[in-house]
């Protein structure tokens, strides 16, 4: 059947065959992926089964762990964060409690203003210490003047000494009258002051006045230089 | 000659555009391909004898396809899909076998 141009029944003819080509090797490729497996036999396929079985169960292990780890670090993150605010906010505090830091918050003003005799350092010390007695977190004291006009931090340390007119407090010179600023609660530190026989009845008794004024905020901004310490060590 | 272009042109086809069969004729496919062969080798064999046809080839040609693909259908629909397409291939690969033997005989001589 050789002939040299296509008739009608030869070109069905070939659509046809194209078609059973084609379908052959699309049959033959969709075959060809499970080929390895379709031929191999009951015992191979067991074994790649468990084989599988065994790696599934490792790679669930290790999501497992990983998935650990990955909370561990992420708890221990949480905590080192904390530790380190909580850290953060001690030292603030002990900041302020050392004066190392200024500081803000509801308090007082005390001017003391001399009568007749000068404000003695006593009568500072008493007022300090009365108003330490009622919860007093951080004090500054300033006096007039150029040279007393800087003010001092007050802490555990300060002394008060008189100095002719004036008041040396810390190894400063302070000249009258005096304004101590005190951070604590206002109400309690008013009833302290204002006792009978405390610091307000005092320096009037010597002609003086003190003047106390409340105020939020009040600023203590006088900083105590840190004491570096050489025998103390902390314990721990 | 015109048939074993269309033949090498469609597996060309096949092997450069890789379609994937689509779920609905994977039942399908293999036994219509099968039937196809028995069409051809028949058609080869009418071909040595002399007696090749083109309308007949292409009306047992189509037929084949189609009567293969409805039995699997049916033995689908009948729960017997299996081994009804096994009965389908064993009775086409005897017949392409008679046909090749046949072929072989005009061929060879033997």
């Amino acid at each position: 059947m050789r002939i040299k141009r296509p008739t009608p029944g030869s070109a069905s003819i070939a659509v046809l065959l194209l078609l059973l080509g084609f379908a052959l090797v699309v049959q033959l490729k969709s075959r060809n992926n499970d080929a390895d497996l379709a031929a191999a036999r009951p015992e191979d396929l067991v074994r790649i089964l468990s084989d599988l079985d065994a790696q599934q169960t490792r790679l669930r292990n290790e999501i497992n762990d990983l998935e650990d780890t990955k909370r561990q670090l992420d708890s221990g993150t949480q905590g080192q964060e904390a530790a380190l605010a909580d850290a953060r906010k001690r030292a603030d505090e002990l900041g302020i409690l050392a004066g190392t830091l200024p500081a803000e918050g509801p308090g007082l003003q005390l001017d003391f203003v001399a009568g007749g005799e000068p404000v003695r350092a006593e009568t500072i010390l008493d007022a300090v210490e009365e108003l330490r007695g009622a919860g007093a977190e951080a004090m500054q004291i300033s006096g007039a003047g150029a040279a007393g006009s800087a003010p001092v931090r007050i802490v555990a340390s300060t002394y008060f000494v008189d100095d002719g007119g004036g008041l040396r407090v810390d190894g400063a010179v302070l000249e009258a009258p005096y304004r101590v600023t005190v951070i604590g609660d206002p109400q309690t530190m008013l009833t302290a002051l204002n006792i009978p026989g405390g610091v307000v009845d005092t320096v009037r008794q010597h002609g003086g006045t003190v003047s106390v004024n409340q105020a939020d905020p009040v600023r203590v901004t006088a900083r105590h230089a840190p004491v570096s310490l050489k025998h103390a060590r902390p314990v721990s | 000659m015109f048939a074993v272009i269309a033949l090498v042109v469609g597996v060309a086809l096949g092997v450069i555009f890789r379609p994937t069969v689509p779920v609905g004729l994977v039942p399908y496919l293999p036994i219509a391909v099968i039937a196809a062969l028995d069409a051809v080798f028949g058609g080869i064999r009418a071909r040595l004898d002399k007696i090749f046809d083109d309308k007949q080839f292409v009306i047992s040609f189509i037929s084949n396809v189609l009567v293969a693909a409805l039995i699997v259908y049916l033995g689908d629909q009948l729960g017997v899909g299996g081994q009804l397409s096994t009965g389908v291939v064993v009775v086409l690969g005897v017949r392409i076998f008679g046909n090749v033997a046949a072929i072989r005989r005009h061929l060879f001589r033997a």
